[in-house]
Order: C-alpha cells, then sequence, then structure tokens
C-alpha cells in the first residue's frame, strides 16, 4: 500500500519537472531559433522517446541498472511522459492547417513519428548493448 | 489575429501581453500542473489497462485523444485574441503542465516499439495512424466547436 503512494508521488514529481524542463527547452528554442517552426516540441518528443527507451532497457529484470519501482516511475511516467506531449504537438499541426500550411504539417507529423520510433528503438538498442557488455564482463 | 505567434505563444514569450516566460510564479504554475496532469495519466492508463488488457495501449491512446480534445478547446477560448490578464496563468497550468503532461509522446514511442519487437507490425502501424488521426482530429472538432460555441453566446 505505501509503495503505491511512493509511486504516485514519484509519478508527480517526475511529471512537474518534466514539464517545467519541456517549457525551458521550449523557451530557449524559441528564443535562438525563432516562431517559424516547433523546435522546442519536436527536440522534446524526440529527446523524451530516447530516454525512454534506453531507461526502459537498462532497468529491465536482469538489466545493468537495478532501482526500485517508484524509482523506475519517476523515470518513465513520470519525467519522459511529463517532458513530451501529445496534446501541444497535436495543437501546433492543427494551427498550421487553419493557417493553409499543409505541407508544413504534414511534414512534421511524418517526419515527427518517424524521428520518435527511431529515437526509441536506438535509445532500446543502446540500453540493450549496454545490458549485454555488463553481463558479459560480470 | 495573433494566432501565427501561437508558438510563441507556446513557449511562454507571447509578444501581446506580459509573457509566462521565465516568471517564478509561472514555473510553479507550470510544475504544479505537470505533476496534476502526470498523475491523472498514470491513473488513467493503470485504469484502462486493468480493464482492457496490455494487448494494446488503448490507456495511452485515451489520455492522449482526451488530451488533444481538451487542448483545442482551450486554445479556441484564448488564442484567436491572445493570451490576455489572468490567461496567461490558465495556459500555464493548464495547458503548459497539465495537459502537456497529462499527454504522452514517450510512452506512446515505447509501447510502438514494444509492438514492433513483439512481431505485431500492423497493431504498431494502427497505434501508429490512430494516435496521429484521432489526436488531430479531436484537437479540430474541439476547436470548431468551442468557436461556434463561444462566437455563439457573444455575438
Amino acid at each position: 500500500m505505501r509503495d503505491r503512494y511512493r509511486i504516485w508521488l514519484a509519478v508527480a514529481l517526475g511529471s512537474g519537472l518534466g514539464a517545467v524542463s519541456r517549457h525551458l527547452v521550449a523557451v530557449a528554442a524559441f528564443s535562438v531559433l525563432g516562431p517559424t517552426f516547433a523546435w522546442g516540441t519536436l527536440a522534446v518528443n524526440l529527446v523524451g522517446s530516447w530516454l525512454i527507451g534506453i531507461y526502459a532497457a537498462l532497468t529491465e529484470p536482469g538489466g545493468a541498472l537495478v532501482v526500485g519501482p517508484a524509482m523506475r516511475q519517476f523515470v518513465l511516467a513520470g519525467f519522459c511522459g511529463g517532458f513530451t506531449t501529445f496534446s501541444v504537438f497535436s495543437l501546433e499541426a492543427l494551427i498550421w492547417l487553419q493557417q493553409g500550411r499543409p505541407g508544413l504539417a504534414g511534414a512534421y507529423v511524418i517526419g515527427s513519428v518517424i524521428l520518435w520510433i527511431t529515437a526509441v528503438w536506438t535509445g532500446y538498442a543502446q540500453g540493450m548493448w549496454i545490458n549485454d557488455r555488463q553481463t558479459r564482463s560480470g | 489575429m495573433v494566432i501565427w505567434s501561437v508558438i510563441g505563444i507556446m513557449a511562454g514569450m507571447s509578444d501581446t501581453t506580459s509573457s509566462l516566460g521565465l516568471a517564478p510564479l509561472s514555473l510553479f504554475f507550470i510544475l504544479l500542473g505537470g505533476a496534476l496532469g502526470g498523475l491523472l495519466r498514470y491513473w488513467m492508463t493503470a485504469w484502462v489497462s486493468s480493464r482492457m488488457g496490455d494487448a494494446f495501449p488503448w490507456g495511452t491512446l485515451l489520455v492522449n485523444v482526451s488530451g488533444a480534445c481538451l487542448i483545442g478547446m482551450v486554445a479556441a477560448w484564448v488564442l484567436p485574441d491572445g493570451l490576455g490578464g489572468g490567461q496567461v496563468n490558465v495556459w500555464a497550468w493548464l495547458v503548459v503542465g497539465g495537459l502537456g503532461s497529462y499527454t504522452t509522446v514517450s510512452s506512446f514511442s515505447l509501447q510502438t516499439l514494444i509492438l514492433l519487437r513483439g512481431k505485431r507490425p500492423l497493431r504498431a502501424l494502427f497505434n501508429v495512424l490512430l494516435s496521429v488521426f484521432l489526436c488531430l482530429g479531436a484537437a479540430a472538432l474541439a476547436y470548431s466547436v468551442m468557436r461556434y460555441l463561444l462566437e455563439r453566446g457573444s455575438p
């Protein structure tokens, strides 16, 4: 029972920190690259997908990182979940459609999905590679 | 119409009003909304997978579609006239914090990868297409309905 509350607390804390980090990335991207494209959202979703891939692999049973369930969910459901966002991504694509820029919206959606899946696959493969090395050397 | 600066508004750099930016109060609201949104997502996905099983990530799909619907509604209310007055704080905790954190790309990506690795390419494709079309459709529909209601309410 207490474990459950610990996990809830970990998810809430991780999500809050993830959301603030996402906002800071968005502000930085906007300041540096300007309002022409949603660089901030693209970056957080890409990095968040990579991070959840590598962390999920590393903390699998028998993986190189041994952590408790609360710590695992702090990163997976918490930080990665709060850092990435599907709703803002949808709204950005929608706004471009409304502005009569279907090409930009389409490229953003298709490009994003390809990049996310590539990122999570890369992260997961890197995590499994580290697990493998650890097993062999240990 | 300042809808063109939506990326800026999302980044808290709206030039029309005082910006969210890096104001401590904004960051606090984002932290708070993000924590609540993330917790709600965790409960929602756990509840859905306890009823529907884990063969397909229905929980994440439901979270993302409902979040897209809500962001469409809030955007219809806020964006056409720009962020004014108290709307800045509402945008901070509800949209950037709450809905931003409630919806997730990372779980969607990981679950799609798990389907692919489990030799379920069709389910993976189904997850991608369903997520993209339902989220965009929900956001667009919610935006239009909300605009209609707002314009009818204030002639």
